[in-house]
């Protein structure tokens, strides 16, 4: 069985809530559409206070080349266009918008007919993923329909669909390939004829065989149906984290590792999240733009009853969501937004939802507490759990001596932030806290030193 | 609402601390101990007593009015030093000299350095030379206190003792043996003469086990010191079994198994990669033999894993692992 080759560590699944099908929330009074839903420069409100919008309209347009559109999730009149603290507490631009039954906008197709027609012209595909505010949903929220234009010298080989889901606890990726199976497959062919590859991996870990099952069926089905489905194969991974780590899931599938400092279309690969490619398939299918995601809510506090996997739109409060799933629970000391590994400890709860969001996870004090620092004991355990093969307990002693030229000879601006080092040291050392810092200094340093005088 | 706590990712944490890695390297131990006890009676309860009780004292004497600082006993690795000085010391040993052993082991070779995982040698086996050095009557006094066991052992000199002595002798390697009644069958389970821990390979080697399935250490460095012994003494015994002993023999006396399985291994003094630990293991193996052959100590393993010790830096330096992409 297939697995990326360096590193790793094998943290508990805790996919509590996978048995959960996915339910609509319903639309809260008031929403909250943060105009920085994605990376790049943040999208340009075009509403002002009063106007009426219909769900789906554009009220945000791309500033740049990596930027992307915004649209308005409900029906409404919009009440504000000003600052608000997403969820780490960082002031950005939301349209508030008072609610009201829904009312779409004109050329969406809200109907549950499945479209596996892929159409031919590349270009119509580029510019509904665009026009739709396709981001890539794994993660980064990076823009899509930039990803699947590589420049003219760099030539796509492989499209990889990252089914992963390697974060414990995460199940919104499982349901959508459980329930938008077929849909997920068709966005696939899409991106497939976008990029013009002839070849196609759905990477699934075999923590879910279910999943593995039912994207497999619903390839073969279509397979039959036409041409545009050839060369798409579904790859079950040996279960290590972090495997849908955009580097690992290329090694793991190709067996080519992306240089430092490149990009996996160096190696001829393009890696989209499977949410992604469920998108792909309505905004391309259905001029539907991407408004809505799947989150699960979770944690080992949460009562059996309450785990829970959503269908919300963007710009929902997590408060409200927390809220209808029956409120936080007491034992909670913290909220994490993404996995346990990755994710984003939130600071504000009334932070609305964007594209990217992927979970409310709830852990306890006895999970979650960082325990004392003691000395390093030189057990070598953070190297070896390191994916990228780098050397933590090197680099933390390096960054806490501000040693700037040995950090960059030692390759910490590789790192990918995956958590493994200070997941695995029994020192409790907080060597990704030191290493992210001294990353983002060497990073910017390597910048400065590239970029033009003036 | 309560308070929420907000911290970067990672927010969980493998069930991993220093502490439980290092008591798992006294329930390593545990097995040598019971059979060392067992073999050499209340003469190894008194000498086990003085090293671990003072090994732990010490440690929390520097950390508490030196270092003015919590004390670090909690994390059993002064536990761990204290079972592997009294393992390296001869089961006759006074006691004292075990306390004098700890203080050296515990208070200059670890704590002067920083505590835990800054040091630059072994603390047990840098003790264990030290002594050796210091009182050589008591350190090569071989005669066995009566254990529980109430067999009766052969003292006076260890097996490699005997051997280095009617080498100088003019004998014939088959005519020592001849003279001494050697097994391999002793060596295994219970030897004849030698420090406390390296009465039984059994015991050590089921310790080994313990240690790998735990995932406390890797198994590069035991097994290239084991295979270099082996390989390199074999090939000395080839050329000319009357004059050098065999590779077996080496294999199972003179603390080899010991010092590969718990010394050598000590996450703080040995190579951080595999590719590390195995050039490592390879040198303790290689000095070892010319210790034993050629130098006028007979044992040599506790010199070799020193002075392999002081390289460890050098190879940290030059032994890296793949980086992903380069």
């Amino acid at each position: 069985m297939k697995t990326f080759s360096i590193g790793g560590v094998h943290p508990d699944d805790k996919k509590i809530s996978a048995g959960s099908k996915i339910e609509v929330l319903p639309v809260p009074k008031t929403v909250y559409i943060s105009m920085a839903q994605h990376l790049g420069g943040p999208a340009k409100a075009i509403v002002a206070p009063g106007d009426r919008v219909k769900t789906g309209q554009v009220i945000g347009e791309p500033t740049g080349f990596i930027s992307a559109y915004v649209h308005s999730s409900v029906t409404g009149t919009v009440k504000s266009v000003g600052l608000r603290k997403d969820l780490a507490g960082i002031q950005v631009i939301h349209v508030e918008i008072e609610t009201e039954p829904d009312e779409w906008a004109e050329g969406i197709d809200t109907s549950d007919t499945l479209v596996t027609e892929i159409p031919q012209d590349r270009q119509f595909i580029i510019d509904r993923i665009k026009n739709n505010g396709v981001v890539g949903l794994g993660g980064a929220t990076f823009p899509t329909h930039v990803k699947l234009c590589p420049p003219p010298d760099k030539k796509a080989e492989c499209l990889i669909l990252n089914g992963a889901e390697c974060e414990p606890y995460l199940t919104s990726d499982y349901r959508i390939m459980l329930e938008k199976t077929r849909q997920i497959v068709v966005g696939a062919a899409l991106m497939k004829k976008v990029l013009g590859v002839s070849k196609a991996v759905i990477g699934i870990e075999e923590n879910k065989p279910e999943a593995i099952k039912a994207m497999s069926a619903a390839v073969a089905e279509l397979q039959k149906v036409s041409q545009d489905y050839s060369g798409i194969e579904v790859q079950t991974l040996k279960k290590k984290y972090p495997q849908g780590g955009e580097k690992q899931l290329i090694d793991a599938v190709m067996h080519r590792q992306v240089k430092s400092m490149g990009l996996p279309i160096d190696v001829g690969a393009v890696v989209q999240n499977v949410a992604t490619s469920l998108a792909v398939y309505d905004a391309v299918q259905k001029n539907m733009p991407l408004i809505s995601n799947t989150l699960t809510v979770t944690g080992d506090c949460l009562p059996a009853d309450r785990q829970k996997n959503y269908l919300f739109r963007i710009g929902y409060p997590l408060s409200y969501i927390a809220g209808y799933n029956g409120g936080v629970p007491a034992e909670a000391v913290k909220i994490i937004s993404g996995g346990p590994m990755m994710g984003k400890a939130v600071s504000n709860l009334d932070a609305a939802t964007l594209k990217g969001s992927s979970s409310i996870l709830y852990m306890t004090q006895e999970q979650t507490a960082r325990k004392p620092e003691s000395n390093c004991i030189r057990c070598g355990k953070c190297a070896e759990a390191c994916p990228m093969g780098l050397e933590p307990f090197l680099l933390n002693k390096l960054a806490r001596n501000g040693m700037m030229e040995d950090l960059e000879a030692n390759a910490v601006q590789d790192c990918i932030e995956c958590g493994c080092c200070l997941y695995s040291c029994p020192a409790n050392i907080p060597l990704l806290d030191v290493i992210r810092v001294a990353k983002g200094e060497v990073i910017r340093a390597m910048r400065a030193r590239t970029a033009p005088k003036k | 609402m309560n308070r929420i706590l907000v911290s970067p990712s990672p927010h969980i944490h493998a069930k991993t601390s220093t502490s439980v890695l290092m008591r798992d390297v006294v329930i390593a131990l545990l097995p040598s101990v019971i059979v060392s006890i067992l073999y050499y009676g209340a003469a190894a309860i008194g000498l086990l007593a003085a090293s671990v009780v003072s090994c732990i004292l010490v440690e929390y004497l520097i950390t508490r009015f030196m270092f003015k600082a919590p004390s670090t006993i909690g994390d059993w690795s002064s536990s761990v030093t204290g079972v592997l000085l009294f393992l390296n010391l001869p089961p006759s040993c006074p006691w004292w000299v075990a306390v004098i052993g700890a203080i050296f082991a515990i208070g200059v070779i670890k704590m002067t350095f920083g505590g835990l995982g800054q040091n630059l040698f072994n603390p047990a086996i840098a003790a264990r030379v030290f002594l050796l050095v210091s009182f050589p009557t008591f350190m090569t006094n071989w005669a066995a206190p009566k254990g529980f066991l109430g067999v009766d052992a052969v003292s006076g000199a260890t097996p490699l003792g005997i051997v280095k002595e009617g080498l100088a002798q003019g004998l014939t390697l088959p005519e020592i043996y001849a003279q001494h009644d050697f097994s391999y069958l002793q060596t295994l389970f219970i030897n004849i003469g030698g420090s406390v821990g390296e009465i039984s390979a059994i015991a050590i080697l089921a310790g080994f086990v313990y240690l790998l399935a735990r995932k406390v250490i890797r198994p590069y460095i035991t097994l290239s010191i084991l295979a270099t012994v082996f390989v390199f003494s074999g090939i000395f015994w080839l050329v000319n079994p009357d004059q050098y002993t065999d590779p077996l023999f080496n294999l199972l006396t003179g603390g080899v198994l010991l010092g590969a399985v718990f010394m050598a291994t000590d996450y703080v003094t040995s190579p951080m990669s595999d590719k590390g630990g195995v050039i490592f293991g390879v040198g303790i193996g290689l000095l070892t033999i010319l210790i034993r052959y050629f130098g006028s100590y007979p044992e040599g393993m506790s010199f070799a894993i020193l002075i392999m010790n002081s390289v460890v830096p050098l190879i940290n330096k030059f032994c890296k692992q793949k980086k992903y992409g380069r």
